[in-house]
């Protein structure tokens, strides 16, 4: 993943954590959704 | 309202399209809960009753129609509202969905509230169908002009939200109504309230951090093929016009055939795996074996679009109906030698290329019609969506209903169900087998590009980031 995006290519710090943060926001919760999935499904292996 | 304008969501110079896919996926984990609609049924059998069923409750086919009513609005509404969505730009569409999606769950919340069923077939049906088919087809274009060097993997990151969405929506609505549950009510209306406040914010999340490319933006260090490739055109096609090719009508068909095979299976697992293996997998295990099919339908999402962009979209529907027919056909085998580890597998790999047959095609299209209208013509394709979700379905469940009623073992009743999915296949891979690139005389001519500049926007801006 490239995170520099300036003109200049240069990486802003502002800009990593403007990334890390959006993808935090939708992986998050989905990191939750499938361990809850995945706790289930060990089920079929019991 | 003008921040929702195409114009203002041009992006500014320090903007990383690694932005974008988050974006999409605040739209597509959203509207993705629609798979996981099902937990709702039986608590809405009980609203009256509490503990059990009363006469004067709703019953579970008169509940079905609520999906079902969704769905088809998603296709129309997709269909219909695929060249406004193209026009308008991605953010007014991703509010709009947000809107529609918030309001559908608040309306259904009355519906329940007041125990009216029609007033939750207009919420979730027409309202929630409505944010469906938009946002689902919102971020697609945006995602493969800022990603023209990988468009299959881009797509396929979005559409794999749509299969993620119900892992998040099903413990997310259950442990809600819990919450909300007392011993004389059934917490759904409340439940409808939470999940609508809560989509709207994710929604309008993914809307506000949402931005197009400036005109003529391309990666740092991409360089478009300078060799034309047969089947990646270089032009593009109104939206109107490409319904007129064959083009489309066979990766019509293609989408079709190949959700047409998954769908019926993915609706039917649980009660499959019981009565294939009848004592070996118990309902228990058929539970944690429909969750590895959602696993492998999300997952199968983004693995074979992004595969698309090394072998190719045509090869990749060819392995789907190539790999499909073979497991297909040996579905039955598997239930003869009680391998239920040999079943497992075989689903798993189909339900894989279900939900990679989603995600590759935005990108099939991009190759075949270029970028200008990809978005609109996804959306007339997703009524192929509609019209699996009916046939898949009703192949499946009729078909074993059809072999009970004549003395066939449970254990074997889908076995002429699976023959008749690999011959679908075998329809499908034929259709894919003659999608050749598009005539010239399709592509836009000046004139259009004149009067769509006009429509189009002022894309002012500076050159945004790689």
């Amino acid at each position: 993943m490239t995170a520099s995006t300036q003109r200049d290519g240069s990486t802003t710090p502002m800009l990593v954590i403007k990334l890390a943060l959006a993808w935090a926001f939708v992986g998050g919760p989905l990191a939750w959704g499938v361990t809850e999935t995945i706790k289930n499904a060990m089920k079929l292996f019991q | 309202m003008s921040f929702l304008d195409r114009s203002h969501s041009v992006a500014g110079p320090g903007f990383s399209r690694w932005m974008v896919p988050p974006a999409a996926l605040c739209i597509h984990l959203c509207i993705g809960q629609a798979y996981a609609f099902s937990v709702f049924n039986l608590p809405m059998t009980k609203l009256l009753g509490i503990t059990h069923s009363t006469p004067n409750d709703w019953n579970i086919p008169e509940l079905g129609w609520i999906f079902s009513i969704a769905i088809f609005f998603l296709g129309a509404s997709a269909a219909v509202f695929g060249r406004w969505v193209e026009e308008g730009g991605p953010r007014r569409a991703m509010f709009t969905a947000g809107l529609c999606w918030a309001v559908g769950f608040f309306i259904s919340a009355i519906g329940v509230y007041a125990h009216v069923l029609w007033i939750v077939y207009v919420g979730y049906g027409f309202f929630g169908g409505l944010g469906l088919g938009i946002g689902y087809i919102s971020p697609v274009s945006t995602l493969i002009k800022w990603f023209p060097d990988r468009p299959g993997m881009a797509t396929g990151m979005a559409i794999m939200g749509f299969g993620g969405g119900a892992f998040i929506a099903s413990p997310l609505s259950v442990g809600l109504m819990s919450m909300f549950s007392t011993p004389t009510h059934i917490g759904v209306a409340e439940t409808f309230i939470c999940l609508g406040v809560i989509y709207l914010c994710f929604m309008w999340v993914g809307a506000a951090i949402v931005r197009i490319p400036s005109p003529g933006w391309k990666p740092e260090g991409y360089v478009a093929p300078v060799v034309a490739q047969k089947l990646i055109t270089k032009n593009d096609v109104f939206v109107y016009d490409a319904l007129k090719t064959p083009q489309f009508w066979l990766i019509w068909w293609v989408l079709c055939l190949n959700v047409t095979a998954g769908i019926g299976v993915l609706g039917q697992a649980s009660a499959m795996s019981q009565e294939m293996f009848p004592g070996h997998v118990t309902a228990v295990a058929a539970a944690g074996f429909v969750g590895l099919l959602s696993l492998f339908n999300m997952i199968g999402r983004f693995f074979w679009a992004s595969t698309s962009d090394y072998i190719g979209r045509k090869n990749t529907y060819f392995c789907f109906f190539a790999i499909g027919t073979v497991l297909y056909a040996l579905v039955p085998w598997t239930g003869s030698i009680g391998s239920v580890a040999a079943f497992v597998t075989c689903f798993l790999v189909i339900i894989s290329m279900y939900g990679g047959g989603f995600a590759t095609v935005p990108a099939y299209l991009k190759d075949m019609f270029g970028t200008r209208y990809v978005g609109a013509i996804h959306g007339w394709l997703i009524t192929a969506w509609s019209m699996a979700g009916i046939f898949g379905p009703v192949l499946v469940n009729y078909i074993r209903q059809y072999q009970i009623d004549h003395g066939v073992p449970k254990a074997q009743a889908y076995n002429v169900t699976m023959y008749i999915m690999a011959g679908l296949l075998v329809i499908g891979f034929i259709c894919n087998f003659v999608v050749k690139a598009v005539h010239h005389r399709f592509h836009m001519k000046p004139d259009h590009d004149a009067e769509l500049a006009q429509i189009a926007v002022g894309a002012v801006s500076e050159p945004a980031g790689a």
